[in-house]
């Protein structure tokens, strides 16, 4: 039985995992699902609506779960259907988040008033928007790095406001009661109006009606194309530029010079009128014919659309969390407890966890064309990627789950970290012209950020020799012995891909820009990575630090990484008095002050060890 | 060997020395980059790194409060070097080690020269416009050209630290002494609406552009993306008295301005101080792409014809991303664009003789790492080969 153990939670583990995989189901007879795989043009990248519902929602109340008024829990393509085709029932919807209580003083709302204390309504936020424009535009003036927390508050909930305004007007006018039906109109008048408007124009007998008519409808199409940067219109079947794509108004502004009202806006007046008019067949029917239209030139789009829609719903980071979570805590008992079946237990949890973190990554790998690390939030997959990697490794070779308490911690971490960054936005952004280079992407910043897997990683078992040594009496002499040979090697190993990462940065630097070093923060950043793990390796070889030392070294480690990784992109901020503020940088200081006290706790005494002297 | 020998060897081959100077240029690189916030990564490379100490200004004292690059990099290149050649023992087991810090000895040399040598320049080029020159990021000079021959410009160039010092400057080209009578290291120009009477400044110019333009003096600015745009009042004094005084503004908007002397012509003007080439560079297109429905820069490449006088090269280059120029010892690359005019492109040109010794220093020290954690790695795995079956 005890045998059989570990192989029964790996059969359970894997059995959860199987399960977030399972297609999505439409909630109702709506196919939501089947929308929110059609892909539509946004910040320059093509990708599902689902992309565009869930990043919204997290950029407007940082989560995808939306609670309408009346208790209905809503997909997030849903939530997108509701905001664009039936406005009037979305702006009761409670999903602007407001934490700044001054900013809230601002609408006159109180935090009991929102949902969760927190989620207001644009109903609610209405009655004061002038004075949060006049607000605006007072933050607006202020250079961004000296700016108070009120005046960023201000600027955000103003940002997401404008968001939820280009969402409404991306694909039909909004607010109008029988918008499709005014298309159709437009469609069979456009050609008779137009003529009246030019003999209107030119001062000669035309029909007055038809004329306004063709004006106000295009002012609404010019509203339209204005209020938004969502290109849902897919170019014409004769034009060869793949990603010309149209905003709707763009594109029925064309109907006065093209004559016909263009398919795409049509179809999302469809699926508007099917939408708000409760008409389900219709709507799938749409769905049907609209993406069988796209299929004939963006098959390989669509099919990447497919896959990011099943790769959102899946959650592979999330589900890889949780496991991560697991294993820190099957672990950490395995020490008290069933130190085999507990530490073999938490070996195969890890492996899971790491397995569909892999997946993930590829996943996103093949969806951008490009090399795993791409932008921050990429840098935080990939840290814990790389730290838990190395934690398998150490694990397969020492067996005594210090491997698996420190893969549950970091991978846990980076992963919060990770959903932290993620909430700004789509995290599959198109890269900047200089960065626009797979190969040096592939090798420079992989190889550095493997380096700082690998720095984190000899901190974190400098922190459980800490912690273990001081805390319980679980740290004999032989396990001491074990974490320092691990701290030694992956120490070893940091140097290394620091090392050759750094110099692959310069080296870049000098191919693109004919200067080896600039002495830039990150440049210096990365330098001082590899001169803290050069400290390290000599301190030990000349004797100047023994065990302790040495791990309490590897604990300053984390310091100098996680300045190195997020610190160096706060320089600016972080210095003026405002910025001090910054949640980023809070949370970056704590985690440094909490370095420092666990420095502190490695000098204690080591008579108030409970271990005893085995560190020494 | 007597005992202060021995001391000397023992304190320049101690790793206590090589730690403690990791640590102080550990320290001296993190407030550097906190530093640039306030100076800019200019002024923050010649007072941390490009120093033997790093100053701090008590009134009008500078104090000497932390060694600088210079010091501790030639600290440790000492120590390096002395320990390398103290413990140098020619075997294999050794052998990554003496390579990763040979690399290191070289490295650090390399930094020095590169410090020494590399030059940095822009090159503003315009559509179909050719140009011979490229000019400084930093540093501006006074230029007096002749231009009484149509086919040949005589230029006399005094350097900023040279024209701002307010000394008479005698230059034996010039038939006229140059006394600089007002200089602001950093100033404004802007038109002086007509019928407003000039500033109430103490010096006016009497000739040319600045007397109807006013200039007014700026902090001196250390941010990285702006420049310090001087301006002055300069006199020019003959042999039988003055001949006028001149308003100047490093300011590319402020032409040259043309005067006569002694039957000849010249050009005054005050400005970003050029590096003259021997071949011309010729902007024939300048392409910017952005990603559909976004300003994110996709690419920019610039279209370049490079032409050397006597017909040596006369080819077309393109310049973009990641992809420069290699020509003459120089590399131009793709630094930057006006917004809104596609007829400008802006390169950087820099000079660094020294490129490829980083490159060895690197390939070296990689190859010593590789080596060195291979043996400790193989150790290991035969030592825990050896211990499992004992177990078993």
């Amino acid at each position: 039985m005890k045998k059989a153990a570990p192989s029964l939670v790996l059969i359970l583990v894997l059995a959860w995992v199987a399960s977030t995989l399972r297609a999505p189901r439409n909630p109702a007879a709506f196919d939501v699902q089947g929308l929110g795989r059609l892909p539509v043009l946004v910040n320059g990248r093509l990708k599902p609506l689902d992309t565009v519902a869930r990043s919204s929602l997290l950029q407007l109340q940082g989560r995808q779960a939306v609670t309408t008024p009346d208790g209905r829990r809503l997909q997030p393509v849903e939530w997108l259907l509701d905001v664009a085709f039936r406005p009037a029932k979305a702006d009761a919807y409670q999903h602007f988040e407001i934490v700044n209580p001054d900013v809230l003083a601002v609408f006159n709302l109180r935090t009991s008033e929102g949902q969760g204390e927190k989620r207001f309504s644009l109903r609610q936020l209405e009655p004061k928007i002038a004075e949060l424009q006049r607000q605006a535009k007072l933050a607006d003036q202020v250079e961004s790095a000296v700016r108070t927390p009120f005046q960023r508050g201000v600027l955000q909930i103003y940002g997401n406001l404008v968001h939820y305004q280009r969402l409404r007007h991306a694909f039909v006018s909004p607010g109008r009661s029988d918008y499709l039906g005014e298309l159709l109109q437009f469609q069979d008048q456009v050609k008779a109006g137009t003529e009246a408007v030019r003999a209107k124009q030119a001062g000669q007998p035309h029909d007055e009606a038809a004329a306004k008519a063709m004006t106000d409808i295009g002012e609404r199409f010019v509203v339209m194309a204005e209020s938004t940067n969502f290109l849902v219109v897919p170019p014409n079947s004769g034009n060869p530029d793949l990603t010309a794509w149209k905003s709707a108004g763009a594109a029925l502004l064309d109907t006065f010079r093209a004559g016909t009202v263009n398919p795409a806006a049509l179809a999302y007046a469809g699926f508007a009128h099917a939408w708000d008019g409760e008409k389900p067949e219709r709507f799938n029917k749409l769905v049907e014919l609209f993406r069988a239209d796209l299929a004939k030139r963006f098959d390989a789009e669509l099919r990447k659309c497919d896959l990011e829609t099943r790769f959102n719903a899946a959650q592979p980071f999330y589900t890889s969390s949780v496991l991560y979570a697991l294993a820190f805590f099957v672990a950490l008992f395995s020490w008290l407890v069933w130190p085999s079946l507990l530490g073999r237990s938490a070996f195969w949890i890890t492996a899971v966890a790491w397995t569909v973190a892999t997946a993930g990554i590829l996943c996103r790998m093949w969806l951008e064309g490009r090399p795993p690390v791409t932008n921050l939030y990429s840098s935080a997959l990939f840290v814990g990627w790389g730290a838990v990697g190395l934690c398998l490794v150490l694990e397969a070779v020492y067996r005594n789950a210090i491997g698996s308490v420190a893969a549950g911690a970091i991978g846990f971490s980076t992963l919060v970290i990770a959903h932290h960054l993620s909430l700004s936005g789509d995290t599959m952004e198109m890269m900047r012209a200089v960065l626009d280079s797979n190969f040096w992407l592939a090798t420079h910043v992989v190889v550095i950020t493997a380096g700082y897997s690998a720095t984190f990683l000899a901190g974190f078992l400098g922190i459980i020799f800490v912690v273990r040594g001081l805390f319980s009496r679980g740290l004999d002499r032989p396990t001491a012995d074990a974490l320092t040979r691990m701290t030694y090697g992956i120490t070893c190993f940091a140097l290394l891909f620091n090392f050759v990462g750094t110099i692959l940065g310069g080296i870049w630097a000098d191919q693109s820009w004919g200067r080896f070093w600039g002495w830039d923060p990150k440049e210096n950043g990365a330098l001082i990575i590899v001169l803290w793990n050069a400290i390290m390796l000599h301190a030990r070889w000349g004797g100047i630090v023994r065990q302790r030392g040495f791990m309490a070294l590897a604990i300053g480690g984390n310091i100098v990484t996680s300045w190195s990784w997020f610190g160096t992109n706060m320089l600016g901020v972080g210095l003026h008095s405002y910025g001090f503020t910054d949640a980023a940088f809070v949370a970056l200081s704590s985690f440094v002050a909490s370095q420092l006290a666990l420095i502190a706790l490695a000098n204690v005494p080591l008579k108030f060890w409970r271990s005893g002297p085995a560190g020494a | 060997m007597n005992d202060v020998t021995r001391q000397f060897r023992d304190f320049f081959t101690s790793l206590t020395l090589t730690v403690v100077l990791l640590v102080l240029g550990l320290v001296l690189v993190f407030a550097a980059t906190l530093d640039q916030v306030n100076l800019g990564i200019w002024a923050v490379q010649e007072k941390y790194f490009r120093s033997f100490f790093v100053l701090a200004r008590f009134g009008n004292f500078p104090v000497p409060v932390f060694p600088g690059g210079y010091f501790i990099g030639g600290l440790l290149l000492v120590n390096l070097v002395a320990s390398h050649v103290y413990r140098f023992k020619g075997n294999l087991r050794q052998l990554g080690i003496q390579l990763a810090h040979a690399g290191l000895i070289l490295l650090l040399i390399g930094e020095l020269l590169t410090g020494i040598l590399q030059d940095d320049f822009s090159m503003r080029l315009t559509q179909e416009e050719p140009r011979n020159y490229s000019e400084s990021f930093r540093e501006n000079e006074l230029a007096i050209v002749d231009t009484t021959d149509s086919k040949h410009d005589d230029v006399v160039a005094i350097p900023e630290s040279i024209a701002a010092g307010g000394e008479t400057i005698q230059h034996p080209k010039l038939p006229f002494r140059v006394i600089t009578r007002l200089y602001y290291p950093n100033s404004l120009i802007r038109n002086r609406e007509a019928g407003t009477p000039a500033a109430p400044a103490t010096i006016k110019a009497t000739k040319g552009i600045g007397q109807n333009v006013d200039l007014t003096p700026l902090p001196i600015t250390y941010k990285q993306d702006e420049r310090n745009l001087p301006g002055a009042f300069v006199e020019l004094v003959g042999s039988e008295g003055t001949i006028g005084t001149w308003m100047l503004s490093a300011d590319p908007r402020m032409p040259p301005q043309r005067f006569d002397y002694a039957g000849r012509s010249y050009h005054i003007s005050l400005r970003f101080t050029r590096a003259y080439k021997d071949y011309t560079l010729t902007l024939l297109k300048f392409s910017h792409d952005k990603y559909s429905g976004t300003e994110i820069p996709k690419n920019f490449s610039s279209r370049i014809r490079l032409q050397t006088p006597r017909g040596a090269d006369d080819r077309e280059v393109l310049i973009y991303m990641n992809n420069p120029l290699r020509y003459a010892g120089y590399t131009f690359y793709q630094a930057s664009f006006e917004p809104g005019n596609d007829k400008v492109t802006i390169l950087q040109v820099v000079r660094n003789p020294s490129w490829l010794i980083p490159y060895i220093a690197c390939s070296l020290m990689t190859l010593g790492l590789l080596w060195q954690f291979t043996i400790h790695l193989l150790g290991f795995i035969a030592k825990r080969r050896s211990i499992a079956p004992a177990a078993a």
